[in-house]
């Protein structure tokens, strides 16, 4: 399953399938995916692609970004591992998941 | 395209008509009935007394800093409201912005529109943020600026010419179900505040996002709202004010009446069309006349509230 899902952002993403960054896109008032598996040290890339901002913040304030107006980019790495839900303050009805675990 | 017009109108026939005119509507709140009156034209300037009192100006998502091709020049449309108002020939005391005053809580975009907003030929000046208001990590842009009369809390009331003014926050700690938030300790504070107030004083309750759930798959309503509501039930007259959705939606329960106001940037689609609450584009001849303020005149009898919708075209 992990590997399906890895294969599939490889291929939406052009990601390396291996690599230590993975991608969420934001577009049309959603992340995609909308819940990702990662390993221990990987760090996530959300990029809004949308003409209106959002932002990145986990529900336990893990992490936070700043309003990210079109093409602006937030990046994160996740040690440890857990699942980590987050919301678009702007937009809160916009939820993703990050599900860090080791292999 | 400025309506000042008040005409007394039996209520039960003024219900009728609570279509939206795409000049403006009028809504008179008597007796904690609603009337609405369609405008079909502009109306001449009466002098104070015959139509009420001009008690405040809502002003509503400025949103400075957006650039998008629904609105290239926000700055400029801005501008143009605030030439509009200055140009009433009777300005109300207050103007009350029920948030999204930038677009991206940058420095810069406040401090441009504190420079726009002192052009406002009205001295006093209310706030309540908008989520993009709000969206610096720390939350420090729009409480370094406007905190003050809140005690950096965002909830505060104030008293004018009779009237409760009651500003709330709900921006801040959305729930996972994506609608607005007031939280415990607002909720608290709200029923402490009006506890004790006669039930005849006219009540004005104001938030940024709506206090009614207006469509809840765009988070467009606030979670619990309904216990502020509570609150409030008891009062003759109230009028509860939002921005948020960039259109005017209205609803009357009881003796509330809710209305959302237009942004002076950008038109949003309705509920429901397309993929979600983002700017939309329409021509740009048809922008001004989606774009705009509100006006809210205090009638002293009997004691009443009248809420007008005025656009740029």
């Amino acid at each position: 399953m992990k590997n399906q899902l890895m294969c599939l952002a490889a291929l939406l993403f052009a990601t390396p399938v291996f690599a230590a960054e993975e991608t969420v896109s934001i577009k049309e008032f959603a992340f995609s995916p909308v819940s990702m598996t990662i390993t221990p040290g990987t760090t996530v890339r959300w990029k809004n692609l949308d003409g209106e901002p959002h932002t990145i913040r986990s529900v336990d304030a893990t992490f936070r970004s700043d309003a990210l107006d079109q093409n602006d980019s937030f990046v994160f790495k996740f040690d440890k591992p857990g699942t980590y839900r987050y919301v678009c303050s702007i937009h809160p009805q916009m939820i993703g998941t990050i599900i860090v675990k080791n292999r | 395209m400025s309506n000042q017009d008040s005409v007394n109108q039996g209520r039960r026939g003024a219900l009728k008509c609570l279509a939206y005119g795409g000049a403006g509507t009028l809504f008179t709140l008597s007796g904690g009935v609603l009337t609405a009156l369609d405008l079909t034209s502009a109306a001449a300037a009466t002098p104070a007394g015959k139509n009420g009192l001009p008690l405040f100006l809502q002003i509503s998502d400025t949103h400075i800093g957006f650039n998008k091709e629904a609105n290239p020049d926000v700055a400029g449309t801005l501008t143009r409201t605030i030439a509009m108002v200055n140009a009433m020939p009777q300005k109300p005391p207050l103007a009350i912005h029920t948030g999204d005053i930038t677009h991206l809580s940058k420095p810069a975009e406040f401090d441009t529109a504190a420079s726009l907003l002192s052009q406002l030929k009205i001295t006093e000046i209310h706030t309540t943020p908008g989520e993009h208001d709000v969206a610096d990590v720390n939350v420090t842009e729009y409480f370094t600026r406007y905190g003050k009369p809140s005690q950096n809390r965002g909830y505060y009331s104030f008293d004018h010419h009779g009237v409760h003014f009651v500003s709330l926050i709900n921006v801040l700690n959305f729930k996972a179900n994506g609608l607005g938030n007031l939280g415990h300790d607002q909720l608290e504070w709200l029923e402490q505040d009006l506890k004790g107030r006669s039930a005849s004083m006219p009540i004005v309750v104001y938030a940024h996002m709506p206090l009614w759930t207006v469509y809840e798959p765009w988070g467009w309503g606030t979670g619990d709202a309904d216990q502020a509501m509570s609150y409030l039930k008891r009062f003759g007259s109230v009028t509860v004010l939002n921005g948020h959705i960039h259109q005017i939606v209205q609803k009357v329960e009881g003796n509330i009446t809710y209305h959302t106001a237009r942004s002076t940037a950008y038109p949003q689609p309705s509920p429901g069309q397309g993929s979600g609450p983002g700017p939309l584009k329409v021509p740009s001849d048809e922008l001004p006349k989606m774009l705009g303020v509100s006006n809210l005149t205090l009638k002293q009898h009997p004691s009443s509230l009248a809420l007008t919708d005025t656009t740029l075209a």
